[in-house]
């Protein structure tokens, strides 16, 4: 069917008998290189969806007439959906417009990428390796507590974390509950939002597709039978998949935009 | 009978993410029944709610494949 299939295929085959469920291990896809530095698939597929916006978003709006074209008005439903739909209604329409430029790149970049996990020749999600997510988690990370540092200065930012006007003693327990919060479970939970819903539904599809691979290849008359239901969950799932790529390339958007708002905005 | 327990985890973990999910567009469904004009508004506040309460079904995931 696509390149990682026959892949795992042949990798199943020169295993022992009987099936093996898909692992982590699967997801690792060297190219050249060894070691630390290895240049892996995921890394091709990162810089491909980079040069493939670059020269769309380029190509489309050059010649930005007042008519829009077809393409012209793929692009500007997109920016608007991220500069109307996701930042001025987060951020407000003060300030939206500097961190616009940040959220359309993260919408774009990372909706094309969670997309390839189901674009036949590719057919594998980049954000399923933890690191893409952590990088740009860490660009989000940076840009929301810098805004909200040069907005507010440091130390007004950071008790401005901390509720005012509680009794003292559940401060003890506010103060390291508030500060986690903002400086490691949320970003922490925006990478790994990502990359284990990726994770687990790319690990899903190759269940259903390697599962009805084997029974079809290697099972009796009555499991070649049944693995037509498994193919039949992979295409359903492959739809389902869709939905789930969009929403987290939303998701991802709408809460970077939620923490920015959030570091600018005044006290609560 | 083979395989690994920490599966387990992150069956008990999406016990309550699952609720959650359930509570929160249960609520969004409410909401728009009664205010259809207010979908657009109660839509963004219903996705974000979800994205924060299945976090915690994902860091189940992740830790049964961390934790082998």
């Amino acid at each position: 069917m696509s390149l990682s299939l026959v892949g795992l295929a042949l990798a199943s085959e020169g295993e022992s008998e009987g099936f093996h469920a898909p692992s982590p291990e699967e997801f690792y896809w060297p190219i050249f290189g060894s070691g630390d530095w290895t240049f892996t698939r995921p890394m091709l597929m990162m810089a491909l969806s980079v040069l493939i916006l670059g020269v769309l978003l380029v190509t489309l709006t050059k010649k930005a007439a007042i008519v829009p074209g077809k393409g012209q008005w793929m692009v500007e439903q997109a920016y608007d959906f991220v500069r109307n739909g996701i930042a001025r209604d987060i951020i407000g329409s003060k300030d939206f417009l500097k961190y616009t430029p940040l959220l359309f790149s993260l919408f774009t970049l990372i909706l094309l990428n969670n997309l390839f996990g189901i674009i036949p020749p590719i057919q594998y999600p980049t954000m399923s390796r933890i690191g893409f997510p952590i990088a740009l988690t860490l660009i989000v990370y940076a840009v929301y507590h810098i805004a909200g540092m040069r907005r507010k200065g440091v130390g007004h930012y950071l008790s401005g974390m901390i509720p005012k006007g509680l009794p003292k003693p559940i401060y003890a327990l506010i103060i390291p509950l508030e500060y986690a919060t903002y400086f490691i479970i949320r970003p922490l939970t925006l990478a790994l939002r990502l990359f284990g819903n990726m994770f687990a539904g790319h690990m899903l599809l190759l269940l259903f597709i390697m599962g009805g691979e084997y029974m079809l290849l290697h099972g009796g008359p009555g499991l070649k039978v049944v693995s037509v239901g498994s193919f039949l969950m992979a295409l359903i799932f492959t739809a389902f998949e869709a939905l789930i790529q969009f929403l987290q390339a939303y998701i991802f958007t709408l809460l970077a935009a939620t923490y920015i708002s959030d570091a600018i905005s005044e006290e609560h | 009978m083979q395989g690994n327990i920490a599966i387990l985890g992150y069956g008990l973990s999406a016990i309550g993410p699952g609720i959650g999910i359930g509570l929160i567009f249960a609520a969004f469904i409410n909401g728009v029944a009664r205010q259809p004009e207010a979908r657009g508004m109660l839509q963004g506040i219903a996705i974000l709610g979800f994205a924060l309460a299945e976090a915690l079904a994902i860091f189940g995931l992740v830790l049964a494949f961390v934790f082998r």
